[in-house]
Order: structure tokens, then sequence, then C-alpha cells
């Protein structure tokens, strides 16, 4: 059953783009966030929530970007490569974070988070400053392709990618490293005394997560075609969580749900007014409040897990 | 030698006041409510906007430019007045023994509503008003020209140290505090109305950081995005110290103060990075802070 909503789902987004063209740049963004907010998801289900992943959304993209500049121009290799990128920056940065809990997790991110983005702004002559850097369409296993087909092939590659990447998550989430996430959260002491390590679980978590939001940055690099130190700015982080906890935490559709969910909003929202994180902030305590589980929580109606 | 480090160490307590009029409340409102008030920084800012357009009211009408000292502090307790009292029963009550999670989450939601709210109140230009920092004229120390306001500042972050400690250790209302600190279910049970005291404290914490807001307008002016600066700046600092102690806040403002303005003097460019860079070393070796106190962990 869940399987059928899935792919009818993604069928019903690929004929979007195809019957309204300009949806097309919005989904491409929708699915990169979505990327983005599913490692801050898997966090989440350790009860660690991460105010600063939106750093390892932008080290994608400037991953992207610096491996283009140094004359890469395959679409496979800078992907992979700059996920690397993301990946390795969660590896270092995780090595220390994963020993903090709760609220200094939450804001040790954050701290982080904006030494990357002041070093991204201030660094001019390597990053170019709060100009940015630009990201040129890349070969595809080497046939250059015009820009609005580029743009076409990567949005069709992002959903296909949506459902692979998907699934893998489910699947690790299922396994017994992702099950033991949920038990740090409920009690991590236990979990030592089992003997699993929870400080490994929580590692493998964060570079999975940092992958994960690298992947939606390197994606949203190539869509914008620049990337800019705002990328990594704290609100952003703030809109991955948003996204995370809008969808519900407790299954992978949710992030991409979540995601689209607030990207359709944005587009609609930016032709009537501009105080769009009045509306996203109000949107963040109503669900909080009203919708505990979020929109996904609505949909698959299983039971709570365990606090 | 000396000729250097003493306006080196001046810059650092100038530096320091401030940082700390930011950070102080944020920790006074964790130790009482146990709630880390994201939002804090919004509250910060539109202290300063408040505090920015008495300023600019009282110099276009031509009144006594010294009303504007006044002016300073009657908008930090208007903005406490109003702010404090609604954003506790409205919000962060309801967050009372939700996860961390959540009450990071929903005070996160308030700071995007408050940026934004402002935003639409005052504009996108940014406010400036420097009319009390003219006034009060320069000292010259050791050749270096010093702004006498820089060196108030110091004095009234030195006073609200004080005041504070004898706020919490003098008065009735400090023992009740200390008593819901403790322990919140055993002062209840004693017949304390902890829900009055959660509503007198984080309008406290709104107090002094619209005035933390309302005294750095003089200096640096207010424009959107102070918000988010001050409320990462705040964390680090309250980090550093030990989330819920104030003494300790006010000993890692010194801290990075000092980080700061050594970053400013050796390499401009990592003037925004020096102090995340302290907490992360200070978080390392201590990870509860300089002051803050090991939790015990439960089975």
């Amino acid at each position: 059953m869940r399987i059928v909503l899935a792919a009818a789902a993604s069928v019903a987004l690929a004929v979007s783009a195809i019957l309204a063209p300009w949806l097309q740049f919005v989904l491409t963004l929708a699915i990169a966030k979505g990327f983005a907010a599913l490692g801050v998801a898997v966090l989440l289900r350790a009860g660690l929530i991460s105010i600063g992943h939106a750093m390892f959304f932008a080290a994608g993209a400037y991953g992207v970007a610096f491996l283009a500049r140094a004359g890469v121009a395959d679409f496979a290799v800078l992907l992979i490569l700059s996920i690397m990128s993301a990946a390795f920056t969660g590896a270092v940065a995780g090595l220390f974070l994963v020993r903090y809990r709760a609220i200094f997790f939450a804001m040790l991110n954050l701290a982080v988070s904006m030494v990357f983005y002041a070093l991204c702004a201030k660094l001019y002559g390597v990053t170019g400053g709060s100009d940015g850097m630009p990201i040129p369409d890349p070969r595809i296993f080497g046939v250059v392709f015009s820009e609005p087909v580029f743009k076409q092939v990567l949005f069709y590659f992002s959903l296909t990618l949506m459902v692979l990447v998907g699934f893998a998550v489910h699947r690790y989430l299922d396994s017994p490293l992702g099950h033991a996430l949920s038990a740090v959260h409920t009690n991590e002491i236990r979990l030592e005394y089992l003997g699993i390590p929870v400080w490994a679980v929580l590692l493998v978590a964060y570079v999975v997560s940092a992958a994960l939001a690298g992947l939606g940055g390197a994606i949203a690099g190539f869509a914008i075609g620049r990337v800019v130190p705002d990328f990594a700015f704290w609100t952003a982080s703030g809109h991955l969580v948003l996204i995370a906890v809008l969808g519900g935490i407790g299954g992978v559709p949710g992030a991409f749900i979540g995601a689209l969910f607030l990207e359709l909003l944005h587009t609609a929202a930016v032709t009537v007014t501009d105080a769009w994180n009045l509306i996203v902030g109000v949107a963040l305590i109503v669900v909080i409040m009203f919708m505990p589980r979020g929109f996904y929580g609505l949909v698959a109606r299983k039971e709570a897990p365990a606090r | 030698m000396l000729n250097a480090i003493i306006p080196l160490l001046l810059d650092s307590f100038a530096s320091a006041a401030l940082i700390f009029f930011a950070a102080v409340g944020l920790t006074l409102v964790f130790s009482v409510l146990r709630v880390l008030n994201v939002a804090h920084g919004s509250l910060y800012s539109i202290g300063g906007y408040v505090a920015a357009s008495a300023c600019l009211f009282i110099a276009s009408r031509q009144l006594n430019p010294y009303l504007s000292f006044v002016a300073l502090i009657l908008s930090a307790i208007f903005v406490a007045a109003i702010l404090g009292p609604l954003i506790e029963r409205s919000l962060i009550r309801w967050t009372y023994g939700k996860s961390e999670a959540v009450q990071i989450l929903v005070t996160f939601g308030l700071f995007l509503i408050l940026e934004d709210l402002q935003r639409i109140v005052f504009g996108v230009q940014s406010f400036y008003e420097d009319a009390p920092m003219q006034l009060l004229g320069t000292t010259t120390i050791g050749g270096v020209v010093y702004l006498n306001y820089q060196i108030l500042l110091i004095g009234l972050a030195v006073l609200v140290v004080i005041g504070l400690r004898l706020l919490i250790r003098r008065t009735r209302l400090g023992r009740l505090i200390t008593a819901v600190v403790a322990d919140r279910e055993m002062a209840q049970s004693i017949g304390i109305d902890t829900n009055r005291i959660f509503v007198l404290a984080f309008s406290l914490g709104v107090f002094l950081a619209a005035l933390g807001g309302a005294l750095a307008t003089p200096t640096s002016g207010v424009a959107p995005g102070l918000g988010a600066d001050t409320m990462v700046l705040a964390f680090a600092v309250a980090a550093i110290g030990g989330l819920g102690q104030i003494e300790g806040a006010a000993v890692a403002s010194l801290i990075v103060g000092l980080a700061r303005v050594l970053a400013i003097y050796l390499a401009p460019a990592l003037d925004a990075v020096a102090p995340y860079a302290a907490m992360l070393f200070v978080l390392l070796i201590w990870p509860n802070g300089l002051f803050g106190s090991v939790a015990a962990r439960r089975i």
C-alpha cells in the first residue's frame, strides 16, 4: 500500500512538471531540500536536533563549485565527489559533536555552521565572499546539454534519486543500526550496557545525514547555477528542521512531503506578501502544538513511537 | 608593553559589557524556566529599535538631549512589560515539561515571527542615533581616545552583575526563584506560585535583553539581522559560562570580548569567528561550560 502511494506520488510529480513547466525548478529545489531535511530527520530519530545542517547543504554546493573551478566537468563525478566532501565535513564535525545532547547539540551545530558561514562570507579570495561562486552546467557522460535540457535532466534525475535514496535510507532506518537511533532517544545508557557503542551509532547517523544534506546542496547548486554563503545561514538550517518536523519524523516520505509543501507554499506566498518567515514561524508553532507527528503522521496512522 | 595592553584590555572590557547584556537574560531565563529562548536575540533587537525610535523622536522635537538616557531605560521597561508576559503566557508556558526539541522549535518559530514583525514595523533601513554617546564626550587614557559612553557601559554591566546577585541572594523574590530553580515541584507543594515566578523571571530576562539592545544602539545602531547574530553570540557566551550561571556569563563575556578584540588586532577577517572558536575550545575541555554543573546520568 505504502509502496503504491509512494510510486503514485513520484509519477504525479513527474507528470506535473510536464503539465506546468514552471513547476520544474520549484520541484527540483523541493527535492533538494527534502534530501537535506531527511538528513535532519535521521538525527531527530535519536532525539538530536541540529540547527546547523545548512552547513552541509552549502558544503555540497561549494564542493561542486570548487571542483568545477578546478576543471571537473562531469555531472556524476561532481555529484559523487561533492557528496563525499559533505560527508567528510560531517565526519570531522561529527567526531566531537556527537558527544553532546539536547540543547548543546543543537546550539553547537548552530555555532559550527555559523563559523562555516562566516568563513564563506569573509574569505573573498577563495569563495568569492557574499557574491558566491558560479556553478556551470556540467556534461553528462561526455554529452553537452543546453541549459533548459540540462535542468530537465536534473529534475528527472533528482526524482529518480529521491526514490532510490529514499528507499536506501528507509532500509538503513529499519536496520539494527537505524533502530539503535530510537534507542538512543529512549535510553542510551541501556544501549551502552548492551555493548552497543552509542558514539559509533550516532557518528554513522551524523555522516549519513551530512551526506544527504550535501546531496541536496549539490542538486540545489546545479538547479540555481550559483552558490552563496546564505546557503549555510542559520535561518536556512531552521527551515530544514521545520521541513523535517512538518513532514513528521516518522518516515522517509515525510521529509519530501514537508519540503514539497513548504516550497509550493513559498512560491504561492511570495506573490502576495514578503513576510515569508512570519508564515513559516506560525506554521511551525501550529504544527508543533496541534500536529506533533506532522503531515506524514496524518497519513500513516502508526502507533506513536515510545518516548 | 603596558601601553599596548591597556587599550587592548579596555577595548575588550567595553566589548564584553555589550556581550554580557546580550547573554545574561538568556542564561537567567534558562536557569529559572529551563527553556532556551531562541527568540532572545529578537527581543534584544526590538529593544534596540524602540530605543532608537525614542531617541530619534527626542532629537526631532529638540527636547533636552539628556532625556535620551531616560528613554533608553524606559524603552527596555516598555518592551519587557508588554512582550514578557505576552510571550510567556501564550507560548513558553505551553512548552514546560516538553522535550528540548519542542522548546527549541517553538521559540525558533517565535524568532521567525518576531524578525518579520520588526521588518514590517521598522522597515529594512538601519536605525542609528548616537546623541547619548556624543553627549558624554571622550577621555584620553595612555594616549588613546575613549568614549565615555563605553566606560559607562562597563560600569553598568558590573552594576547588573551585582544587582542580580543581590536580587537572587538577598530579596524574598530571589529566595523564591532559588527555590523554584532547585526543585519546581517541591516549591509548588509548599505554596509558591510558580507561574508568577516564571512570568517575572521571563520578563526580567526580556528586560535585560531589551536593555542590551537599547544600550548598544548609540554605538552600533540597529539593523535587520541583528537579532540572529545576537542570539548566536549570546548562546556562545551562556554556553562558555555554563548555561544558567549568571556569574559564569560575566566571566564568559570577558573571555569572548578578549577573543574578539585579539582577533580584530591580529586577524580582522576572523573577527566574527572568534567567539565561536572560543566556545568550541572551552566546550571541548569543559563540556558543561566553565561554571556548569555536571548533570547525573539517569538509567
